[in-house]
C-alpha cells in the first residue's frame, strides 16, 4: 500500500482549535491501553493476537495499532453492543468459546495451533469461519458465522478506526471541536485536513502536512 | 475532565445542570416521594421532553425520569465516535426474527434527552395521507388524528426547534417557511443533488434540527460532522438544550441516572405510582397519572413487566397489543466513489434529501421512502465495509483509504406493521434484575419489494453522477415504532388519540410506540409534535374536569 497522505498525523493538531480538553483526555486515555491483557488467558491471548494480526495487517514500518489490547478491554470492562443474537452467548464467553474452538479447528486441519499456522493457513481457516463452514463440538452450538460476523470483524476493525494511526492512513482529520470546517464543497480542504498525494497540490505535500495548523 | 456524570446523579439537591456553562448549575424544583405529584414521565426523549415542558407550563406538578445521565455538552462531550457511545442504550437486548434488528446507536438514546442528543436532527413532516394509511393508501392502519391538526403541530415543534430548511418544501400541502436559513451543501449534499435533476427527481435541502444563526445561547453549526455521536457546541437543538431546560424553568423536576422497573397499580386498577432505581436502592415515587414515554422496546417492556393479577398480560394491554406491530424503519444504502475529494464527514450528514418516492403511489408495492446524502465517520464506515461486503485484511485496508472519495446515498423507508413483529421479554435479566427485551423483527414481501426499488433508484443516481465501484448495503435497519399503538377504539389499539391508555385512565404512553404506521421519513419531528399535542390535550381535558 503506498502512503496517501504523507506526513500527516492527527495528533500533531492536539493543541490546535480542533481539539477541546475532553477530546485530548479521551484520545491519550485511548492511546494508553493497558498491552497486557486482563480478560483473556495466555493462550487465549495468542490466538486472539494472531486473528487480529490477520483481520487488520499492519505494516512492519511503524509500531502496531495495539488491537488484542482494544478487544480485551471491551471484555474486561463489559462495553456491551446494546443486543445479542439469540442464538449467541453473552460477549466474553462468545470470545474465549470461539477462539478455543478456532484453535481446535487449526489443530485438526494443520496439526497445531493457530497461532503458529502460516499466514496462508489462517487466512484459509477464517474464510471457512466467515462462509459458516467451521463446525464442532467447541463450538458449543455458537454459529461460527455470527462469531465471525458480530464478534471478530466488529470488535476488531472498529478498535482499529477509532485509532489516530488508522486516521492518518485515510485522511480523516480525526477530533473537530471546537473548530469544525468551513470548506464544505467537492474539491474543497481546509488547510487543516490532510493533502492527498496523488491530487498533485504540488510535491510538497509532506510540508503541508506537518504544519500543523 | 468534568465529575463523571455517570457516577452519580447531578440533578439533585435543588439544582440541575446548566447544559449551556461549565460546571454550571439551574435551580431545580424538587418533589416528595411520598406526595402525589400530578404526573411522572417516564423518559425524556422527543416525547417526554416535550410533555414535561407542556405539562410544567400548565401548572401541573411533574417529575421526569431517565435511565440515563445528565450530560453538559460542552464538558463532557469528546469529538470521538467510540467514547461517545456512552450515549446509547447499549444493556443487553436480546434479537432474533429472520431479519434481527440491529440495536444501539441508531434507535436507541439512554440520557437526559433521549436519543434526540445523538440523532441526525433531520426533521420531517409526515405526508398527510400516512394518517390514513388505510383508508387512504389501502395498507396499514388509520392514525386517529387529523393531518390539518397535525400540520398545526409540526409548525409549533418546527418553531421549537429552530429547524433551519427551505424557503420552499417541495413536496406535500404548503408549509410556513422553515424559522433558520437552510445549511450549506458539502461535497455528499450536491451529488446528491446533481443526480436527483439527472434523474428528473425534484431534491431539497435537509430541514434539520441545528441552527444556522444564533439562537439564544445556542451557536451557529460549525460543521464539525459529529452529530451522531453529541454536539459538543450546543448547535444541536436536542431536547436537552431546549424543551428540557423550559420545562425546568417552568418546575418541573428532572432525576437522571433514575431506572423505572414497574408502574404500581391499586386495588381500584389505576396507577400509583412507580418503583425506580437511583443510587443503589429501590424508591417509590407517587403519583396522580403516568406517561410511559420510553420509545418503541422501553415501553412495551416497563408495562408488561408491571404485569399483576388484575392485569395477567401487563398494563394497558386487554387489546393483547401491546409489543405487537413493532416497526423499524429500512436503511438500506448504496455507495460509491469519486474521482473527486468528498470529504463527506464535514458537516451534518443528511444536509440534502429527496422524498421523491413518498409522493409518487406508481409502485408495485405499498409505503414509500425517502433518501438522504451521507457522511459515516470512520468507525461507522468500517461496519459498512465488513458488514455489507465482508471485507478484511489488506483489501479491507486498502478500501478504506478510499474515504474522502467515497459518496453514499442512504433510505429512510417504510416497513408495514405486523403482529409477529414484536418486543417480549427474556427470561434473562439485566444488571438491575429486570428481564430484558427480546426483540423479534422479519421483514414482509413488501418491505423487500420497497427497499429493492429504492435500491435500484439510488444506484441509478450514484451513476449519473459518475461513481465508480458502486456496492449496495443491503440490510440496515434505523428508527423504531409501534408497540403501544394509537386507535379509535380500544379493540384494536392501546392508546387513543389523547395517548391515553384505553384500559387504565392515568396511565398514558407517548412517544413512537403509538405509531400506527411508521411512514417513509424520520420520526421524530412527529413524535415531538404528537407530544406536544399530548400536552395541550391534557391541559384541556383537566379543565374541564376529565383527568
Amino acid at each position: 500500500m503506498t502512503d496517501r497522505y504523507p506526513g500527516y498525523d492527527v495528533l500533531a493538531r492536539r493543541w490546535t482549535e480542533s481539539w477541546n480538553e475532553t477530546t485530548r483526555q479521551v484520545i491519550d486515555q485511548r492511546l494508553a491501553v493497558p498491552r497486557e491483557p486482563r480478560f483473556f488467558s495466555a493462550t487465549e491471548w495468542r490466538t486472539l493476537s494472531a486473528v487480529c494480526d490477520r483481520i487488520v495487517p499492519q505494516p512492519k514500518d511503524r509500531p502496531p495499532v495495539p488491537l488484542p489490547a482494544y478487544v480485551d478491554q471491551k471484555m474486561a470492562d463489559g462495553l456491551l453492543d446494546g443486543y445479542r443474537y439469540a442464538q449467541m452467548p453473552p460477549q466474553g464467553e462468545a470470545w474465549q468459546r470461539g477462539l478455543a474452538a478456532l484453535d481446535a479447528a487449526a489443530k485438526e486441519a494443520h496439526g497445531g495451533p493457530f497461532h503458529g499456522l502460516s499466514a496462508e493457513q489462517q487466512d484459509g481457516l477464517l474464510r471457512r469461519m466467515q462462509q459458516g463452514n467451521l463446525i464442532g463440538k467447541a463450538w458449543g452450538g455458537m454459529p461460527c458465522k455470527l462469531f465471525f460476523e458480530h464478534r471478530v470483524l466488529p470488535d476488531i476493525t472498529h478498535a482499529y478506526y477509532a485509532h489516530p494511526i488508522a486516521w492518518n492512513e485515510i485522511g480523516f482529520g480525526g477530533p473537530a471541536s471546537p473548530r469544525g470546517y468551513v470548506r464544505m464543497g467537492l474539491d474543497r480542504r481546509d488547510p487543516w485536513e490532510a493533502v492527498e498525494a496523488a491530487l498533485g497540490e504540488g510535491t510538497d505535500t509532506r510540508r503541508k502536512n506537518n504544519h500543523g495548523g | 475532565m468534568a465529575a463523571d456524570p455517570f457516577a452519580a446523579p447531578r440533578a439533585a439537591n435543588g439544582r440541575a445542570p446548566d447544559v449551556f456553562r461549565h460546571g454550571g448549575w439551574v435551580p431545580m424544583r424538587e418533589f416528595s416521594e411520598t406526595e402525589a405529584v400530578d404526573f411522572v414521565v417516564v423518559g425524556t426523549g422527543a416525547g417526554g421532553g416535550p410533555l414535561l415542558a407542556g405539562l410544567a407550563e400548565g401548572g401541573f406538578s411533574v417529575v421526569g425520569f431517565d435511565a440515563g445521565p445528565y450530560f453538559r455538552p460542552l464538558e463532557d462531550f469528546a469529538s470521538d465516535e467510540r467514547e461517545q457511545e456512552k450515549l446509547y442504550w447499549t444493556d443487553e437486548r436480546i434479537v432474533d426474527g429472520a431479519n434481527p434488528i440491529t440495536m444501539g446507536g441508531k434507535n436507541s438514546g439512554k440520557a437526559v434527552g433521549g436519543s434526540t442528543v445523538h440523532f441526525a436532527m433531520v426533521s420531517l413532516r409526515f405526508r398527510p395521507d400516512w394518517f390514513k394509511s388505510r383508508s387512504v393508501l389501502g395498507y396499514g392502519a388509520d392514525w386517529p388524528l387529523d393531518w390539518r391538526e397535525m400540520w398545526d403541530y409540526y409548525t409549533k415543534a418546527e418553531k421549537a426547534l429552530s429547524i433551519s430548511g427551505p424557503l420552499r418544501y417541495p413536496w406535500g400541502p404548503k408549509r410556513p417557511r422553515y424559522p433558520y436559513r437552510a445549511h450549506e451543501l458539502n461535497g455528499a449534499a450536491e451529488l446528491l443533488a446533481r443526480g436527483a435533476e439527472a434523474m428528473g427527481l425534484k431534491w431539497t435541502p435537509t430541514p434539520l434540527a441545528t441552527v444556522s444563526a444564533p439562537h439564544g445561547k445556542s451557536p451557529p453549526c460549525v460543521y464539525r460532522g459529529f452529530c451522531r455521536f453529541g454536539c459538543s457546541t450546543n448547535a444541536k437543538q436536542s431536547q436537552l438544550v431546549t424543551f428540557i431546560p423550559r420545562a425546568l424553568r417552568a418546575g418541573a423536576e428532572i432525576r437522571d441516572l433514575a431506572m423505572v422497573g414497574r408502574i404500581e397499580t391499586g386495588p381500584d386498577g389505576r396507577a400509583t405510582g412507580v418503583h425506580y432505581h437511583r443510587e443503589g436502592s429501590w424508591r417509590f415515587q407517587k403519583a396522580r397519572n403516568i406517561v410511559v414515554a420510553g420509545y418503541a422496546i422501553e415501553t412495551p417492556r416497563l408495562l408488561l413487566a408491571s404485569a399483576t393479577d388484575k392485569y395477567p398480560d401487563g398494563l394497558a394491554n386487554s387489546s393483547g397489543l401491546v409489543g405487537k406491530n413493532l416497526m423499524t424503519q429500512s436503511n438500506q444504502a448504496v455507495f460509491g466513489v469519486m474521482e473527486q475529494e468528498v470529504r463527506w464527514n464535514k458537516g451534518p450528514p443528511s444536509l440534502a434529501i429527496t422524498e421523491h418516492w413518498n409522493y409518487d403511489d406508481r409502485k408495485d408495492f405499498a409505503g414509500g421512502y425517502c433518501w438522504m446524502a451521507q457522511g459515516p465517520l470512520p468507525v461507522e464506515w468500517v461496519a459498512v465495509q465488513t458488514s455489507s461486503r465482508g471485507l478484511w485484511g489488506l483489501a479491507l485496508r486498502e478500501e478504506m483509504e478510499k474515504y474522502n472519495h467515497q459518496v453514499g446515498l442512504k433510505m429512510v423507508g417504510e416497513m408495514l406493521p405486523d403482529e409477529r413483529n414484536r418486543v417480549t421479554l427474556a427470561d434473562e435479566k439485566d444488571r438491575y434484575g429486570l428481564r430484558v427485551a427480546r426483540v423479534t423483527y422479519g421483514w414482509g414481501d413488501n418491505d423487500k419489494a420497497l427497499i429493492q426499488h429504492a435500491l435500484g433508484q439510488m444506484q441509478m443516481s450514484l451513476e449519473a453522477v459518475g461513481a465508480t465501484n458502486i456496492f449496495r448495503q443491503e440490510d440496515d435497519t434505523n428508527h423504531l415504532a409501534g408497540t403501544a399503538r394509537m386507535g379509535a377504539v380500544p379493540a384494536t389499539s392501546v392508546v387513543s388519540s389523547d395517548c391515553r391508555s384505553w384500559d387504565i385512565p392515568n396511565l398514558w404512553i407517548c412517544d413512537g410506540s403509538v405509531f400506527p404506521t411508521t411512514g417513509g421519513v424520520n420520526p421524530s419531528l412527529t413524535i415531538t409534535s404528537i407530544a406536544m399535542r399530548t400536552a395541550d390535550r391534557i391541559r384541556a381535558l383537566a379543565a374541564r374536569g376529565d383527568l
